[in-house]
Formats: C-alpha cells, sequence, structure tokens
C-alpha cells in the first residue's frame, strides 16, 4: 500500500534522509524508532507529502506522492496523521474540529459528518467532551480526539509522529490502546515512536533509523531477539534498561 | 483675561453630531476595508511567489513613508477628478467623503498588514501542517485555520489601531469636509468662540477614545486569562 523507494532529501547541504527504502502492505503496521535527529519523523511527514523529497519515490495506493500531477490535497484526505503536540484547532469546539474537514475537504452533509463525529467520538470515549475547547481537555483527550479527527475522514492508512512524546506519562497509555484497537481492526499503520512495548504487542516490522538511513528492516521479535546491527543494539540496550 | 463662553454648544449639538456620524462612518469603512486589504497584502507578503511578497511590501513601505495628510489630500485632488470622469458624474456630486473613505482604508491598510503578518506568523506551522493534511488547499487552511487564530490573538491590536484610526479622521479637515473635528471648528469660527469648541471636541476625543482603550485592556485582560 506504501511503498518507499531510495528516498534521499535535504535541508540545504545537510542530507536528513539518504537513500531509504521500504514496503508497507495493507493492514501491517510499522514502527520506526532510532535516535532523536534519525530522520524518522521526516520520512513520515514525506510519506503525505508535507515534506517534499529530492529524488527516490513515495507511492501510497498507486499514486507517486512527489509527482507534479498528483493532487497532494485528494490524497492526503486518504492519509490520515497524528502529531506529537497534536495540533486540534484550539478555536473550535472538539465536535467542529472532528466535521470541518470532513464538510469542507469531502463535501460531506452537515447531518452526516457529526454522525460519523459522534460514532467516532464514542470509539475514543470522549462523546461527553464534544462541545467543549481542545484547551479544557487534558493531553491524552486531546490526542485521542485527534486521532478520532483523522479517522473522520475514513483514511486508508494512518501515519503517528511520536504521538505520545509530549504526553505525561499517566495519559501515554489511554492513547496507545486507542492505537492497538486500531491496529487490531487492521488499519494500516506506520507508528513513529519510543514505546517499545507498544511495538512488541502490535507492530508487524520494526524500521530501525539512524542518521537519516534504515539501519534494520526486522519482523518485530526478529528484532528484538537479535538486532542484526550494533547501533540498533546499543539503542535497544539503552532504551530497555529500567 | 479672556472668558470662556460655552452657551454657543448646547444650539450647535445636531450639526456637531452629524460631524461625529461623518468620523464614525469612515472610522467603520477604513477598518473594515483596511483590515480586508491588509489581510491580503499580509497573504502576499507570506506568500512563496516573489513578485508578490515584493509588491506587497513595496506597498506598505509607501504608506508608511508618507504622511497621512497628504495620502488625503492627494486623494481629494486627484481622486474625484478621476472618477467624475470615468463615471461621467456631474461637478456637483459630493465625493470628498467617499474620496476619504478610500484614502482611510488605503492608508490603514498598510498598518493593518502589519498586524495581521505577526499574527499568522504567531499561529504555530503544525496547525497549518495539521489542516494541510487533512487534505485541504492551502488557501483553505489559511482561511479555516490559520486566520481565525490569527485574528483572534490580534484583536487587541487591531482594536488599538482603530482607535488611532479614529482620531485620525479629524485629518479629514483639510478637505472642508465637516466630521466632528470640521463641524466643531466651523461653529467655533461662526460663533468667534474657536477655543472654546476645540476644547469641548477634545474633550469628546478623550471621552470615546479612554473609554474604548480602556475596553480593549479589559478585554485583553480577560482574552489572556
Amino acid at each position: 500500500m506504501i511503498s518507499i523507494r531510495d528516498v534521499h532529501k535535504s535541508y540545504g547541504t545537510v542530507e536528513v534522509l539518504s537513500g531509504c527504502s521500504t514496503e508497507v502492505k495493507k493492514g501491517e503496521v510499522i514502527v520506526v524508532c532510532g535516535p532523536s535527529g534519525s530522520g524518522k519523523s521526516t520520512l513520515i511527514k514525506c510519506v503525505n507529502g508535507l515534506e517534499p523529497i529530492q529524488s527516490g519515490e513515495i507511492v501510497v495506493d498507486g499514486i507517486s506522492v512527489a509527482a507534479r500531477r498528483t493532487n497532494l490535497p485528494k490524497l492526503r484526505a486518504r492519509v490520515g496523521m497524528v502529531f506529537q503536540h497534536f495540533e486540534l484547532f484550539p478555536h473550535l469546539k472538539v465536535i467542529d474540529n472532528l466535521t470541518l474537514a470532513q464538510r469542507k475537504v469531502l463535501g460531506r452533509r452537515e447531518e452526516e459528518a457529526r454522525a460519523r463525529a459522534f460514532s467516532l467520538l464514542d470509539r475514543v470515549g470522549l462523546r461527553e467532551h464534544a462541545h467543549k475547547h481542545p484547551g479544557e481537555l487534558s493531553g491524552g483527550q486531546q490526542q485521542r480526539v485527534a486521532i478520532a479527527r483523522s479517522l473522520a475522514l475514513d483514511p486508508i492508512c494512518m501515519l503517528f509522529d511520536e504521538p505520545t512524546s509530549a504526553l505525561d506519562p499517566e495519559m501515554i497509555n489511554e492513547v496507545l490502546d486507542v492505537m492497538v484497537a486500531l491496529a487490531r481492526d487492521g488499519m494500516t499503520m506506520i507508528v513513529v515512536t519510543h514505546e517499545m512495548g507498544f511495538a512488541r504487542r502490535v507492530a508487524h516490522r520494526i524500521v530501525f533509523m539512524d542518521r537519516g538511513k534504515i539501519v534494520e528492516d526486522a519482523p518485530t521479535a526478529d528484532f528484538f531477539a537479535a538486532p542484526k546491527t550494533d547501533r540498533a543494539r546499543q539503542f535497544l540496550s539503552k532504551i530497555l534498561q529500567h | 483675561m479672556y472668558q470662556l463662553d460655552w452657551s454657543s454648544i448646547p444650539g450647535a449639538l445636531p450639526f456637531l453630531w452629524q460631524g461625529m456620524k461623518i468620523s464614525l462612518e469612515i472610522t467603520l469603512v477604513a477598518i473594515a476595508a483596511g483590515i480586508f486589504w491588509g489581510t491580503i497584502l499580509a497573504l502576499m507578503r507570506l506568500s512563496p511567489v516573489r513578485a508578490l511578497s515584493l509588491l506587497a511590501t513595496g506597498y506598505v513601505s509607501l504608506f508608511r513613508s508618507i504622511p497621512l495628510v497628504m495620502v488625503l489630500l492627494w486623494f481629494f485632488l486627484v481622486v474625484p477628478t478621476l472618477l467624475r470622469d470615468v463615471l461621467g458624474l456631474s461637478h456637483a456630486t459630493d465625493l470628498r467623503l467617499a474620496s476619504a473613505m478610500v484614502g482611510f482604508a488605503l492608508f490603514e491598510a498598510a498598518y493593518y498588514s502589519e498586524i495581521m503578518r505577526a499574527g499568522i506568523q504567531s499561529v504555530s506551522r503544525g496547525q497549518a501542517q495539521a489542516a494541510l493534511a487533512l487534505g485541504m488547499r492551502p488557501l483553505q487552511a489559511m482561511w479555516l485555520v490559520v486566520l481565525p487564530q490569527a485574528f483572534r490573538n490580534m484583536l487587541p491590536l487591531l482594536l488599538t489601531q482603530a482607535i488611532i484610526l479614529f482620531q485620525d479622521t479629524s485629518l479629514v479637515y483639510v478637505s472642508a469636509l465637516a466630521d466632528f473635528f470640521g463641524a466643531a471648528y466651523k461653529v467655533g469660527d461662526r460663533d468667534g468662540r474657536l477655543v472654546e469648541m476645540l476644547l469641548f471636541a477634545g474633550a469628546v476625543y478623550f471621552v470615546i477614545c479612554s473609554a474604548a482603550s480602556f475596553a480593549v485592556r479589559r478585554f485583553q485582560r480577560r482574552l489572556a486569562a
């Protein structure tokens, strides 16, 4: 469903992605991990074209993201994205956060959009907060709303950019629970995260990045049992020490 | 010693009120048109298209470098003649009010555009990214997500600028248009009570503007809370 082929990207003279390639099949959950600054977030922002690439190709559901003729807004509407800092729209109520793109991008009618929004708020357990503004919710609740907002457009896959890094520890699980349920339902997901427990539970494959390169791309069990590279081994020993 | 004599004020109140209505009319039109055009200028200035950005930068620095009174004079002298020729109006048609409005709107837009530019930049990049990630087109993201927040963040400054604009409307006296200040001046001149009338007009401006500033400050505190 998502194919990343030899992608290069640089900011000025600094190369942040140097020749990344991987494939994500329908229904697969991929966890991307690695030290900070390794290019994980940049890589997934390239998948929906939020970051342009200099060379290589990214194909999502048969559509080349970087091609000039590609209708990026249309493609992005089918690829959900969840951000580290939630990025809910603070001037809109929760319910309007969920209906805005449904109405303005997909052209759904108000009632239809609201019905879809309420069913998703039910799914993330936040129906009673529909008429609050995002600022009145906890971080964990905001991130669940953000996930629901993406799902409201019925995406074919979801990208998560460190969805729990900005959360207090006691709120991480409520967000991960929603993501686990989503994975179990068969959603195709690319998740950038340091949550190795989550990775073990739901990821089919782990992509390990370092300095702009994918240095390891292995089935989850293999990655945790016997990482092939020293870098991945060091990373795991540091992150799993406690 | 000079004896103050306020007796010409009560009788002049209806005339002064007519003048106040003109002042308010110019103010409101200039605010609305100025913010609208100013926002477009801000968008042009932030646009990746270099020609648009240069054009807007030029416009803003031009209008910020000439005294308002000269802009107004230019509009009183040139625009009415131009409009009459183009629209074929008779020389009796009084275009002074319209030219004042156009002049103020174009001038104020330069200031409003700087405020809106700061406002747009005060909204985090993540907000625009989130809007784009949901499939919005860039202008849609700007209109639906970034601008409402920019506007809200900048509301106190926009209102403060509006108060300054209200005071500046007194400059239309150069066209002998009877705004509030012009009306007060005319009455004072007629009755030989210029000092009293100017004191009175000043007091009215003071009361209106300080009350408005006070309201803005309170509003700002509520916004911050």
